[in-house]
């Protein structure tokens, strides 16, 4: 059971009374295809960083280095938009 | 000092909509819309009214466009009737939901089909569920003073309710009775600024509106809906008691006429209940003991008002111009589980009439009234639903 927050004490509406919380939300749990990165035929183009819906597309050093699994929904938009099949979509 | 004149109950409406002078006004000339929208735009128009008019593609766009600009801060308005209702229904439990102050007119006609655009309260009974208050007029006058009383309703704390104002298509909305008005100073002292508990234009204070609210959490989001509604009972009276000191006319929940000694209580909506006062009178010299209340707040139900009413007779009849089709009169049916929940064994007969515009004349109900006080005297006030004026 989760933890009950009693309906009175609820924001009307059931507004989120805060900014920036949807990192609190991992939807990675939603994905059935999981975005493989092959790092060595990534030519760096950054279309899969742009076209992630969920920011999902991590970087270090201005460069793509992987994916983060706590959030990708593995939509395969970025399967689908790289154009060097560096991303690859298996089940699991 | 208040002015007396000759309005239609669109122009009633538009007038109101005008001294009130609302932020926003969203609306869609869908068939069947009415006046009281072109009356709206006219004064935006000629500068009569400083108000945002927008004009959107449908009844699903304006409502949609409502929501957004009161979900902003703005005190908004619109209007609309039969199939426009209909095509508003998706937006309608959002506004609810949202616990935005809407104020709306809605000129009651059938739906189609077949197609009809004349009178009957099909289209807001369709809308009962949806989570808005619902007042019904019997005239220009009531209308008037409705709607101004609206926006104190919906845009009390307590509430934050969406508010539908319901009068008769073309019976009264297209009919000219004379009524007393309220300079436009007062009705802006009345109605006062909106002052919304949130606002998407607050940049101090983000938040999120409408975000997917999945089984965890919706139930308890639904559930202060309920108690919002049942502060609309006060708040209802609160208003009504406020408006009365303005301009000495009284509202309550519903009106009852010659019901002090009536052993059988008529029970209607809207401009019907006009006519079956007449027909009250006509059997009364009859020596028959009728009464009638007309019922103005709809939703929510005052339950406990409507039971210490149906406490007084010994036999009553609800009047529908709409139908539940497999169940019956929707008002008869909320009036028997009011009658249930509170204990009391009144017969509660149901009569339909009117759909789709079909007349009603006091000599019909007096035949009707007659009817059931002979079967009243018999013991044996009928449940079956009736249909009155029915070619069969």
């Amino acid at each position: 059971m989760k933890e009950c927050r009693r309906w009175e004490n609820e924001p009307i509406a059931g507004i989120v009374p805060e900014a920036g919380n949807s990192v609190k939300y991992e939807t990675g749990s939603w994905r059935t295809y999981k975005p493989i990165w092959d790092e060595k035929k990534c030519n760096q183009c950054f279309r899969c960083y742009l076209f992630c819906p969920d920011m999902s597309v991590l970087l270090k050093n201005g460069k793509v280095s992987g994916i983060d699994y706590r959030y990708c929904k593995g939509c395969g938009i970025c399967a689908n938009e790289c154009p060097k099949q560096a991303i690859k979509m298996v089940l699991g | 000092m208040q002015e007396m004149v000759a309005l239609t109950g669109n122009e009633a409406a538009a007038l109101a909509f005008k001294q009130i002078e609302p932020d926003v006004v969203a609306a869609y000339p869908i068939t069947p819309q009415t006046e009281l929208m072109h009356d709206v735009a006219g004064f935006v128009h000629d500068g009569e009214m400083r108000t945002e008019f927008i004009t959107v593609e449908s009844e699903h766009s304006a409502m949609s466009a409502c929501i957004g600009a009161a979900a902003a801060g703005a005190r908004t308005m619109t209007a609309t009737s039969g199939q426009g209702l209909a095509l508003m229904w998706e937006m309608l439990y959002i506004a609810a939901s949202y616990r935005l102050p809407i104020v709306m007119a809605n000129v009651n006609r059938a739906l189609s089909g077949p197609i009809n655009i004349h009178c009957d309260h099909s289209d807001s009974m369709g809308a009962r569920d949806t989570g808005w208050i619902q007042l019904f007029c019997e005239n220009p006058q009531e209308i008037y003073d409705s709607i101004i009383q609206a926006i104190r309703i919906a845009e009390d704390k307590r509430v934050q309710l969406p508010l539908m104002v319901c009068y008769d298509g073309f019976i009264i909305s297209h009919t000219m009775q004379p009524l007393k008005v309220l300079d436009k100073e007062t009705v802006q002292k009345f109605v006062g600024k909106r002052q919304p508990e949130f606002s998407l234009l607050n940049v101090e204070k983000p938040f999120s509106l409408g975000a997917l609210d999945l089984p965890p959490y919706y139930y308890e989001h639904k559930r202060p809906q309920v108690e919002a509604m049942k502060n609309a009972l006060d708040v209802v009276l609160a208003v009504a008691k406020e408006y009365e000191s303005l301009s000495g006319r009284r509202y309550g929940y519903f009106e009852e006429y010659r019901t002090e000694d009536a052993e059988l209580l008529l029970v209607g909506l809207g401009s019907f209940t006009g006519t079956a006062a007449e027909a009250v009178d006509i059997a009364r010299n009859e020596g028959i003991r009728a009464g009638l209340l007309k019922l103005r707040l709809f939703r929510p139900l005052p339950k406990e008002a409507l039971s210490q009413a149906l406490k007084k007779t010994k036999a009553a009849c609800v009047y529908d111009r709409a139908l539940s089709f497999g169940l019956g009169g929707p008002l008869a049916h909320e009036l028997r589980s009011v009658a249930y929940e509170t204990g009391l064994k009144v017969p509660i007969a149901s009569a339909i009439y009117g759909l789709g515009g079909r007349d009603i004349t006091e000599h019909d109900i007096a035949a009707h009234i007659r009817k059931l006080w002979n079967d009243y005297k018999k013991d044996s006030i009928k449940m079956e639903t009736e249909f009155l004026n029915l070619c069969e």
